[in-house]
């Protein structure tokens, strides 16, 4: 593409530009980073939102605030949410921000993709929350339209036969739209981490968060496909009367229940792995120590991604497999169980012997390995098939994975809030606040979460909007509602605190005095990253006496440093791709739907040619 | 190789698309895969006709396969024309590729609207959903393969197609034989190993 020359920027110290203009059409990594981040903070507060109206409805027994039906779409829209527009895309965030600066890249590898996924995650997700205000559109009331059938949407509660409404369609064209957006960061990730690093940067040489990214695109971009296939088959029975699903042709229900856990189970690992990437970055930095066994740590997470892939059906034991697969998938979720144990021992050793600095990244990090223990141990419950008949469809179920999505993951994402935030945006979170914040969540999620385990071993049933008195589930409840409430606090002190901090200036290049190179550049970075592109002779730069210092990056770059320019066409790429969607969603009126996806389709092709062709160099 | 891509350093000495393409491709084959097992899995449970032996026309879809085959050495021919700066050959080669993909969507076409017109539609049974989705979802990749190759035989009629852009034409060319090599797939486990049980009248 350099045979001709090409308008671009190139300047010695491009300044950052200005303008909202700027920011639709950014293709600087770090941007797109603190979009996601934005964006999927504001979705998991909405998430939030949904959990608290499901706790104060289920806090006494025989409770009338929501209906059985609006019931259904809260948890449905809440584990929806949480998993594909809060955890996935706060990953991602990091993914845009961190990744390219520790492996000392000047950008992702296509930087008009990562702007294309970012967009397309928007849209989505704007797509699939509209449900809760379209009712009007089809007729219906508010609160009537949206997803309805749980996150997991088995077949056949999500056919046309008992779902008749516009409910599924929301979900199953917004699931679509979101999986594109995932895929293309996959691609552009792995390239990126690659073919993108600094001389010198082997493999072995990674920070463990970028190298548990790499795997979590791998994960990601094997595991889209096949929900791909399962949400394809269901807009087609839905749209077109195919017979996947359909009992009465000799379809299989449980068809969807495979291709989904197919997917669904290497997706926790991609919800999981991030954040055990961050806890690894967070726990070495405040313990002054290097991570015990580094080789060890990166070997269990590629083991965990690998093994991921063949636990799928122990979500499915309770639909009798049969003793052999029942025996397999036992014996494979307890296998993963070892490499997800030898990182929380190797994390304990990093603890063991440092000198311990308990900021809120730090308590957030420890945080993260307590409460993922617990999760994991109930997990290890679940993989024998006796026990886990049991447990199937009960709160128990819902005490395990909140202990290991929220006590995890999105603890291990809060750690990451506040170790990278001054690196960001220049500015230091308050300690104050944010340990009050810490230990507000610490109380409410367990006061949340563990008493799910008593409820759900004494039956209490996932997924119903109410229970009756005098079943013992009263106390466990109301306990349950109380954590909601104190959670709900614990996140508006987080808000407090980003508003209380914005005069709190932190611009000094290592405020944390960490290890890895992204510590080695201004805070926040120049757009062009790094005005030398770095030499890195070991794992962690800053803290060898013969390695660099964050003095050794000059202030100007010695030599113009190339910018790209940005683009408008990824977002009327993911503009035409949402009108394909809304056209999708209009299938009951065969003709207005036909001409609404092409035009879509019409503006998605036009887009990717203008794309292809515009001048820009990477 | 390009300019650019001699210009722009990376870690493997690769261009960042050609790497980007193999992962495509890589979650390409799940996606196919998931389809392909789907396919299997109901084979055979389709409880009303018609049936694979009633209606797959092993020696007209030979043809077909044939001419796809075809299409791939042409593609190779391509490739090697571009890299070589020979424009017209360039031309004659990706304007064949291209042919024979559209050829290939016009034995498909026909055999879509046959066995429609010998009672096989979508909704008929688990056969008629899972052989048009798979097959339909493959035809589906060839048609934007026959796309691509058009923009590209357009590029170089407006000389826009030299030597420095032969990655473009590669990956191209890895796109169209990975389309190739699932189509082999399909026409093995589809077409030549029906397992589904003769009819017992």
């Amino acid at each position: 593409m350099a045979t001709t020359a090409l308008p671009h920027t190139e300047t010695t110290a491009p300044a950052a530009p200005t303008g909202i203009w700027s920011w639709i059409t950014t293709t600087d990594h770090k941007r797109i980073g603190v979009l996601y981040g934005v964006t999927a903070f504001i979705f998991f507060l909405i998430g939030g939102l949904e959990a608290l109206l499901i706790r104060l409805q289920l806090g006494s027994p025989n409770n009338t605030l929501v209906s059985a039906q609006v019931y259904n779409q809260l948890f449905t829209m809440h584990g929806t949410t949480m998993v594909f527009l809060a955890i996935m895309p706060l990953s991602a965030a990091f993914f845009n921000f961190v990744i390219p600066l520790q492996i000392g890249a000047r950008d992702v590898a296509f930087p008009r993709l990562n702007a294309f996924s970012y967009w397309v995650f928007l849209l989505g997700g704007l797509f699939i929350n509209f449900s809760f205000i379209a009712g009007p559109l089809f007729g219906a009331g508010h609160l009537s339209v949206a997803p309805n059938a749980g996150w997991f949407g088995y077949a056949n509660l999500t056919s046309d036969q008992f779902s008749p409404g516009p409910n599924i369609d929301f979900w199953v064209i917004g699931l679509q739209i979101l999986g594109i957006a995932s895929l293309a960061a996959g691609f552009n990730f792995i390239t990126t981490i690659i073919n993108l690093r600094a001389p010198g940067m082997k493999f072995m040489r990674m920070p463990v968060f970028t190298w548990m990214s790499f795997v979590t695109q791998f994960l990601i971009i094997t595991a889209f496909p096949v929900i791909t296939v399962g949400l394809v088959f269901l807009l087609l029975d839905r749209v077109f009367g195919a017979t996947f699903y359909n009992v009465s042709a000799g379809g299989d229900v449980l068809l969807w229940q495979h291709l989904f856990w197919m997917f669904g189970h290497p997706e926790v690992y991609i919800l999981i792995l991030p954040a055990m990437g961050i806890v690894s970055e967070v726990l070495p930095t405040f313990s002054r120590k290097p991570l015990f066994g580094y080789a060890v740590v990166v070997y269990s997470g590629i083991l965990i991604g690998i093994v991921g892939w063949g636990v799928w059906a122990h979500h499915m034991f309770a639909t009798g497999l049969g003793p052999i697969a029942d025996s397999v998938f036992s014996a494979s979720t307890m296998l993963i169980a070892i490499p997800t144990g030898v990182k929380i021992f190797n994390w304990i050793a990093t603890m063991w012997g440092g000198r311990l600095e308990f900021k809120t990244a730090m308590l957030f990090a420890i945080g993260f390995v307590a409460m993922f223990i617990i999760g994991g141990l109930s997990g290890v419950m679940h993989a024998a098939p006796p026990a886990d008949l049991q447990q199937t469809d009960t709160y128990f179920v819902v005490a395990h994975f909140h202990y290991v999505l929220f006590g995890g993951a999105v603890l291990g994402l809060f750690a990451g809030m506040y170790y990278w935030w001054p690196k960001v945006f220049g500015r230091r979170l308050r300690e104050g606040l944010g340990k009050t914040h810490f230990w507000l969540m610490m109380i409410g999620l367990n006061l949340t979460f563990f008493p799910m385990h008593f409820s759900g071993l004494l039956g209490m049933p996932r997924r119903i909007y109410t229970y009756g008195a005098g079943l013992g589930l009263d106390t466990f409840n109301l306990i349950s509602t109380v954590g909601a409430v104190v959670t709900g606090l614990a996140l508006l002190v987080f808000v407090y605190n980003i508003w209380a901090s914005r005069n709190n200036h932190d611009t000094s290049a290592n405020p944390w005095e960490a290890a890895t190179l992204e510590w080695s550049i201004p805070s926040p970075p120049p757009v062009y990253n790094f005005a030398v592109v770095p030499t890195v002779h070991n794992r962690l730069p800053l803290w060898t006496a013969d390695g660099m210092t964050p003095s050794s990056q000059p202030a100007v770059p010695p030599a113009p440093v190339h910018v790209p320019g940005g683009s408008h066409w990824p977002l009327l790429t993911a503009i035409g791709i949402l009108i394909m969607g809304v056209g999708a969603l209009m299938h009951h009126h065969f003709l207005p739907s036909l001409v609404t996806v092409l035009a879509g389709l019409a503006v998605a092709v036009f887009s990717i040619y203008s794309w292809a062709f515009e001048p820009f160099e990477v | 190789m390009s300019h650019a891509a001699v210009a722009h350093h990376t870690s493997t000495g690769l261009d960042s698309r050609k790497i980007a393409f193999w992962t495509f491709i890589g979650s390409e084959c799940l996606l196919f895969g998931s389809l392909i097992a789907t396919y299997l899995v109901y084979e055979g449970k389709s409880v009303s006709g018609p049936t694979t032996h009633e209606i797959l026309n092993i020696p007209l879809t030979s043809i077909s396969t044939f001419d796809l085959l075809m299409s791939s050495l042409a593609m190779v021919l391509a490739l090697a024309a571009v890299q070589r700066g020979e424009r017209l050959w360039a031309r004659v080669w990706l304007g064949t590729t291209a042919l024979l993909g559209a050829i290939f969507l016009g034995f498909q076409a026909f055999e879509f609207t046959h066995f429609v017109h010998e009672g096989l539609g979508f909704t008929t049974n688990l056969f008629g959903s899972t052989f048009f989705t798979l097959t339909g979802c493959h035809g589906l990749h060839v048609f934007v393969g026959v796309i691509w190759l058009t923009t590209l035989l357009v590029r170089s009629f407006q000389g826009k197609l030299g030597p420095e852009k032969a990655l473009n034409v590669e990956i191209a060319g890895l796109y169209w034989h990975f389309v190739d090599v699932v189509w082999i797939v399909i026409f093995t486990v589809v077409y030549l190993i029906q397992t589904t049980p003769l009819p017992s009248t």
